[in-house]
């Protein structure tokens, strides 16, 4: 069938616009990418954590004490709402690999292989299960072994209550509980940190816990309250030694899995958002243009009788092939970029099946939203033809009127040349589409800024928090609280310069209904090799007799300065009592209580005792001090500073760079999108002037000045603006972007200013080459015979 | 001579066919002369003037411009041809909307060697009351003159008009073409004007005939009349 003749105008249409076409497709292509790309990762995640916590039977509540009878498991299976419990013994140990020195910990999981757990059931991935009576065998989990570049049948060394034990790893399995492994910083740990089931028995001989269990896994029906069975099962386990039950909301593995799925939502609704606005106007203009330049054609269409129905879809189908052509190419885009994050996070979040999801709705939604920002551009355009009548559009539009700019009526007319007055005038004639040119190109340098920002973000958080807050080398936490004199013991260790010891004491902190699971800890009054700081580097102290919280502990439990809150300590004497808030302090990581030593030893009702300590060593001497610390049973937890900050930056650096790339890539075509299409649009509407200039004996070089001059005015001052835009910005996605532990600063340093600047400057000159072209051939013949 | 040119052609592809619109040209132009070119539309007038004002080349035959070959010159070569020797008036005026009548002219004194001052060549053409109008608030006519003003402004030595008096009516049409003579006779730049008004041929020295891409006829006034002088 032979397309209508407005059909194949269009077609005709969009050919010679070509460039211009594709450079906006690429806008909403972006645009869309980012919204297909976000949101199916966010889908995937969604889908893979549902589909993987229903079929593992991941638990509802988790808790834990001390060593509660096995009996006791009755009682809570009688608590209402409880639909089902398991018991199991868990410890924490030191962990060796023969060849690295710093120590490891692995956290030993009984497994009674004759039943397998109904709970957070384990997936074997590889190998086999330890063979039940066989002792010294292993599962562990999969990611250990693959950072450490492990092979089954390899030995490890575990410290189980001072005694040496090797253990065979056997097989690697896969648990809910540990999508995301961390010792508990937050941190992706899997180098140094293990999870190794062992069969039951044996596990609990070693730590004295037959005939009893230190962890609880509980299911509860449905329309359960998760709060009274928390509350029921903190009753029930306290005389125990029980730690304070905690929902799944509150597991730590659940709770980074779920910030990271609500970041993707967040990247998907913002940068699209910001890139489809932009190509919205991007068609508005060029619509505009296109629809200006073919009055003439218009005015004819009305003379032969086209109703203006017919006109404006004709100019609407021009706007929506634009926009099918981004949401093609956007689709794909996303479709590339959502395996690729899906990728990136099966480093971090370990699922036996994680499948790249890409819902219809998303695809659906995103096509709309993009026509819908075409549609919108291009109506307005189009607007303005309808209410042409046909002699009107045939006439000419009317001449362009100008007059002197503000700075001229005030009487500075002699500050510029002609060439320069000729930019300005411009510039003052069309002040929207100026605006909407500055706004396009300061929306890349926002996106950019706001994309890279995170490097300079975590770069500073990592040096407040390893080089400020803590500036020890190593942390030790003891198996049990030891006098104060254990100070002098660490001093005289190899390499040891400095020893400042510490008091955790695991808290529940109650203020009303609200609680909160932590540690009231305690440093030295002269700390030195750990403080307490705030956001902007202050340091502050408890004030004596009272506690000092981290402002979003406050914000959580609800509590301000003066307010006392319910401390019940989990641990020790199992103290219970009021304790006034005496300050807050907006620390940047962590939900922390502090209190004097003293304060907190006379709280807890014991004597001058301390369960930790920060040391600070030469380097040289590190090996022979840690091992040292390994032959050391009360040295329970040893932790080098380093290794946290090494494996951050680690697994960090390849999302960084990815991402940059991909928002470098993103912005950079908005930049070109804009600066492109803005300069070919001018060209249009002056190529009749600056023709006449060329004849006039104007080189390409001074001609090309007058019509990038303009440009380069616009990107000026877009950068500026888009610096402060992408501030703002990244303030936004840092305050839809919460996370409970860390409070990310805002951030931006020097080069990162520069980069977003750059690339976009980079932008500018590559559009301004490719208009360049078009300024060198330009018609001098030709303009002499026609009317502007 | 000023221009001298010798078996000028030029041929265009328009599409699948061949244009030629200049078939062997030879031409000499003395300093000071006033030539204007008469013929219909299609004869290769304005391709003649185009390639004399160095805005085109010719595909075969040789030009001189005093000892200047414009027939080998370059883009570069011809642009500054073009800023340092020619004056363009055009049917169409091509003002920049956006400057003044003094910054129009200016636009050109700026980039010339020793211009005259912009307000002086505007005086010239009698515009000295309109320096600071933007072209919107110009009549045709007044708009053609800073066109001319923009032209001579340069001191150019030949100033080259195509269709000057086009798009204007009687009465401002003579104005111009006084202007035309006016800068012919006293500043001695030679002029060359394109016109379909046979009229005008009156005031020239010398009148060009073109037809079918060659020069066909040319004559001598035995009088050069004034503007004031010839009507149509």
């Amino acid at each position: 069938m032979k397309p209508s003749s407005l059909n194949r105008k269009l077609l005709r249409d969009l050919w010679s616009l070509k460039t211009q076409v594709l450079s906006i497709a690429l806008v909403i292509a972006c645009g869309i990418g980012a919204f297909v790309g976000s949101f199916s990762t966010h889908s995937s995640l969604l889908h893979a954590r549902e589909h993987y916590y229903d079929s593992a039977r991941f638990a509802h509540v988790f808790a834990s004490a001390k060593r509660a009878p096995a009996s006791l498991a009755a009682r809570i299976r009688a608590v209402p709402g409880v639909a089902e419990v398991e018991t199991r013994v868990v410890r924490d140990a030191q962990l060796s690999i023969p060849g690295v020195t710093p120590p490891m910990i692995a956290r030993l999981i009984g497994i009674d292989l004759a039943h397998p757990p109904g709970m957070n059931r384990l997936t074997l991935r590889s190998g086999r299960w330890p063979a039940p009576g066989a002792r010294g065998e292993a599962a562990v989990n999969q990611r250990f072994l693959e950072a450490r570049r492990l092979a089954l049948g390899g030995r490890v060394n575990v410290l189980l209550n001072g005694k040496l034990e090797r253990l065979t790893l056997v097989g690697t399995v896969l648990t809910p509980e540990y999508i995301y492994a961390t010792r508990g910083g937050g941190m992706p740990d899997d180098e140094w940190f293990a999870v190794l089931w062992v069969e039951a028995a044996p596990l609990a001989a070693a730590f004295n816990m037959e005939g009893a269990f230190n962890s609880a896994l509980l299911r509860l029906s449905k329309n359960s309250s998760v709060e009274k069975a928390v509350e029921a099962l903190d009753a029930i386990l306290e005389p125990y030694g029980g730690f304070g039950a905690v929902e799944r909301e509150d597991q730590m593995s659940h709770k980074i899995l779920s910030q990271e799925i609500n970041q993707q939502r967040v990247w998907g609704t913002v940068l699209p958002a910001i890139f489809l606005a932009v190509a919205a106007f991007i068609l508005n203009v060029v619509l505009h243009r296109q629809v200006n330049a073919q009055r003439g054609e218009i005015a004819a269409l009305k003379a032969l009788g086209y109703e203006d129905r017919a006109i404006a879809w004709h100019y609407l189908k021009f706007a929506s092939v634009i926009a099918l052509l981004g949401v093609g190419l956007g689709l794909a885009l996303g479709w590339w970029l959502g395996r690729a994050m899906t990728g990136l996070y099966t480093d971090f979040f370990h699922f036996p099946r994680f499948e790249f999801v890409l819902p219809a709705g998303v695809l659906a939604a995103g096509s709309a939203v993009a026509l819908a920002a075409a549609f919108g551009g291009a109506l307005a355009a189009i607007r303005g033809v309808l209410r042409l009548r046909a002699a009107e559009a045939l006439r000419p539009p009317a001449p362009a009127e100008f007059r002197p700019l503000l700075v001229e009526r005030l009487g500075y007319a002699r500050l510029f040349t002609p060439a320069q007055r000729m930019i300005l005038r411009n510039l003052e004639r069309k002040p929207v589409r100026a605006a909407v040119t500055v706004a396009g190109i300061a929306g890349s340098v926002a996106i950019l800024l706001a994309g890279t920002f995170w490097t300079d973000a975590v770069e500073y958080f990592m040096d407040v928090q390893f080089n400020k807050v803590m500036r020890s080398d190593v942390n030790v936490g003891f198996a049990e609280p030891l006098p104060h004199s254990v100070r002098n013991d660490l001093g005289r260790l190899p390499g040891v310069s400095q020893v400042e010891v510490t008091r955790a004491i695991p808290v529940r902190l109650r203020a009303g209904h609200r609680s909160y699971r932590t540690a009231l800890v305690a440093l030295a009054d002269d700390a030195l090799l750990q403080r307490i700081l705030d956001a902007e580097l202050r340091e502050a102290k408890p004030a004596p007799g009272s506690v000092l919280l981290t402002t979003r502990l406050a914000e959580r439990l609800g509590v301000a300065p003066g307010d006392e809150v319910m401390a019940e300590l989990l641990e020790g004497k199992r103290v219970k009592s009021w304790l006034r808030v005496g300050g807050t302090v907006r620390e940047l990581a962590g939900m922390n209580a502090w209190m004097r030593l003293e304060d907190l030893n006379r709280f807890a009702r014991e004597g001058a005792v301390v369960s930790g300590a920060g040391l600070l060593v030469d380097r040289a001497q590190e090996g022979a001090l840690l091992e040292r610390l390994k032959q050391m049973p009360a040295a329970a937890v040893v932790i080098v500073n380093r290794t946290l900050v090494d494996t951050f930056r680690e697994t960090s650096a390849k999302n960084v760079l990815f991402f940059t790339a991909i928002l470098s890539a993103f912005a950079a075509t908005i930049a070109v999108g804009v600066v492109y299409n803005s300069a070919r649009i001018q060209l249009a509407e002056r190529a009749w002037e600056l023709a006449s200039l060329r004849v006039l004996g104007f080189t390409r070089g001074e001609v090309s000045v007058l019509l990038l001059g303009e440009l380069a005015l616009e990107i000026a001052a877009a950068i500026p603006l888009g610096f402060a835009a992408g501030y703002g910005l990244a303030a936004l996605l840092l305050a839809l972007m919460p996370h409970e532990m860390i409070e990310f600063p805002l951030i931006i340093s020097r080069p990162t200013y520069l980069y977003a600047g750059a690339v976009v400057v980079a932008a500018g000159v590559v559009s301004a080459l490719i208009v360049r072209n078009r300024i060198d051939n330009l018609d001098m013949v030709g303009v002499l015979k026609t009317r502007e | 001579m000023l221009f001298s040119a010798r078996a000028l052609a030029k041929t265009y592809r328009m599409g699948e066919s061949e244009v030629h619109a200049l078939r062997g040209v030879d031409l000499d132009v003395a300093e000071g002369e006033f030539i204007v070119l008469l013929g219909p539309s299609g004869s290769g007038k304005s391709t003649l003037l185009n390639i004399l004002g160095g805005l085109d080349t010719a595909t075969a035959g040789t030009l001189h411009f005093e000892d200047k070959d414009l027939s080998r010159a370059d883009e570069t070569a011809l642009t500054r041809y073009r800023r340092e020797y020619v004056g363009f008036v055009f049917q169409f005026y091509n003002l920049i909307p956006s400057l003044t009548a003094r910054e129009n002219v200016e636009l050109v004194t700026d980039i010339a060697a020793e211009p005259m001052p912009a307000a002086q060549a505007l005086q010239w053409v009698g515009l000295g009351e309109r320096l600071d109008h933007f072209p919107s608030q110009l009549s045709g006519g007044e708009q053609q003159r800073v066109a001319i003003a923009r032209a001579i402004a340069k001191r150019p030595q030949v100033l080259l008009c195509d269709e000057p008096t086009g798009a204007l009516d009687y009465e401002t049409g003579k104005l111009v073409l006084e202007v035309i003579a006016k800068t012919n006779a006293e500043l001695g730049t030679t002029a060359m004007v394109i016109t379909h008004n046979a009229a005008i041929a009156g005031m020239a020295d010398r009148v060009l005939k073109l037809g079918d891409g060659r020069i066909v006829g040319e004559a001598r006034p035995e009088r050069k009349l004034t503007p004031a002088e010839i009507s149509w």
